[in-house]
């Protein structure tokens, strides 16, 4: 992609002002810093951090047969969603590789929110508009909405300041809120590993909202925090990254995302090769932790009794770890139960402690 | 921090923004550009006391949060000290780039990179800025 293409988010001022590092990412100049990564991942551990994610893509499917049209490209049940419910799902091709993750919200029985990857908008967009059935409309509105992501043990008093009812929103859960004459969509969802909201805004309204969000917050301590720390934090939570961690070339089942896959409910598309895989997955999933120093890298050879058998998808600094480094990764399936690899770092030989498990999970509150 | 605190007029640097020091042997770091860049530095990875190193060479690695770098050496020689602080706590490298941050000292044997006086370094930096 040429410079040119690359575009300023609507709230990009105010990153400027914010003294942000910038790097070209899905079509965006996006916000990668502020200050430092490990202080902007704390603060969204123990307080309460914004990101700036209008780049991800808010594509509307309306009309009477929304809900069946969806559901037969997607592997997750959007049949039992009602109105202001969402699910986490895959939507695969006919081999049951994943062609994104995405977000479904029901906002109504005819109108469903899909909020899909930026890099993946387009295809999406195309793929869907080629598959889709039904008396139904396509809209990608991507262009027309902010997206901020308020996440950290202190997101929900913030937004509690701004849209009272917004505290009572189960996860998984959205609902609109009147805010100077807008209608904003409030979520909470996230991708921290954290509790906290995604609120979608039209653009019209974003800098009153993104203002209004940091005064709420500014007793707390709310901060901006960029890509950088947006990463480390999923890594953390074992939450995917679509294009590392899963591609077309990846099945729900094998990255863990069986629990998404909803085989009784219906025909989708993949749904054959997905039951075909079930009897038999190649490979699965694991978190990995370097258990001597350096950093773990996405592409780094997995080793087992001295033979590479796979390679990390993820990799990086674990701050709530000790800035221990971890990792994402494939194993063989009969490899599953290990508990020890290794990694080839640069021709040489470190051990990995291998889990299922993400290496952090927030305390029950 | 000054312009003179980032690019030290009494040192001199390479294009690939490590900065070394002439004394009685030659002291290399990282510069204050370099660390900046990287952000939080969380690795690093050097030769051992007795190393040969080439000039252009590589020499180590440091990684941050987000990414890592070679480290390239500005002289051929011998390692001759090895910072273990640096080793053991690598924010040093982001905190004091020209202190407690250095890297190794060499023992010159002939050979050098083409090296930067430091207001040529800083025309390069600002012009990689742009």
């Amino acid at each position: 992609m040429s410079e040119s293409e690359v575009r300023q988010l609507p709230l990009h001022r105010y990153h400027e002002e914010a003294g942000a590092r910038f790097a070209a990412f899905a079509g965006y100049e996006m916000p990668m810093r502020y200050s430092t990564i490990k202080a902007e991942h704390h603060t969204v551990r123990s307080g309460v951090g914004v990101f700036d994610v209008s780049h991800m893509g808010e594509v509307f499917v309306r009309g009477p047969e929304a809900v069946a049209a969806v559901n037969r490209l997607v592997t997750n049940n959007v049949g039992r969603l009602e109105d202001g419910q969402a699910l986490y799902t895959a939507m695969c091709n006919d081999e049951g590789g994943i062609v994104d993750d995405l977000i479904i919200y029901r906002l109504a029985s005819d109108e469903l929110l899909l909020c899909v990857n930026a890099a993946c908008r387009h295809t999406d967009v195309a793929w869907i508009r080629d598959r889709i059935e039904g008396d139904v409309r396509v809209e990608d509105e991507s262009d027309e909405w902010v997206q901020l992501a308020v996440q950290g043990p202190k997101a929900m008093g913030v937004v509690g300041r701004l849209f009272a009812a917004a505290c009572d929103l189960r996860p998984f859960t959205c609902a609109f809120y009147e805010f100077r004459g807008y209608r904003l969509l409030v979520a909470r969802t996230g991708y921290t590993g954290e509790d906290g909201v995604e609120i979608y805004a039209p653009v019209g309204t974003a800098d009153a909202i993104f203002e209004a969000v940091m005064e709420a917050g500014a007793d707390d301590g709310i901060a901006l925090i960029g890509l950088g720390a947006r990463d480390t934090l999923r890594l953390e939570a074992k939450l995917l990254l679509y294009g590392s961690d899963m591609t077309t070339a990846t099945t729900p089942l094998e990255a863990g995302l069986g629990w998404v896959v909803k085989f009784d409910v219906g025909d989708f598309i993949g749904r054959d090769a997905l039951l075909a895989q079930r009897e038999s997955v190649p490979r699965v999933l694991r978190c990995f932790k370097l258990e001597a120093r350096g950093v773990l890298r996405s592409h780094y050879p997995i080793v087992v009794d001295g033979e590479v058998v796979g390679e990390l998808t993820s990799g990086g600094i674990a701050p709530s770890l000790g800035d221990a480094s971890i990792g994402l990764g494939y194993l063989p399936s009969h490899l599953a139960d290990r508990e020890e690899a290794e990694v080839e770092i640069r021709g040489r030989r470190l051990p990995l402690s291998v889990q299922r498990k993400p290496f952090y999970r927030r305390a029950a509150t | 921090m000054s312009d003179n605190e980032k690019v030290p007029t009494e040192l001199q640097y390479t294009r690939e923004h490590e900065w070394l020091r002439r004394g009685p042997t030659i002291t290399v770091g990282i510069t204050h550009y370099a660390q900046d860049q990287l952000g939080d530095i969380t690795y690093v990875e050097l030769p051992e006391v007795g190393d040969e190193v080439t000039a252009g060479g590589t020499f180590g690695v440091v990684e941050s949060v987000k990414t890592y770098s070679d480290l390239y050496a500005p002289v051929s020689g011998t390692v001759t000290e090895v910072n273990d602080a640096a080793v053991d706590d690598p924010s040093l490298l982001n905190s004091a780039p020209y202190g407690d941050g250095w890297l190794v000292k060499i023992e010159p044997t002939g050979g050098e990179s083409e090296l930067m006086q430091p207001e040529e370094y800083e025309s390069f930096v600002s012009e990689v800025n742009d």
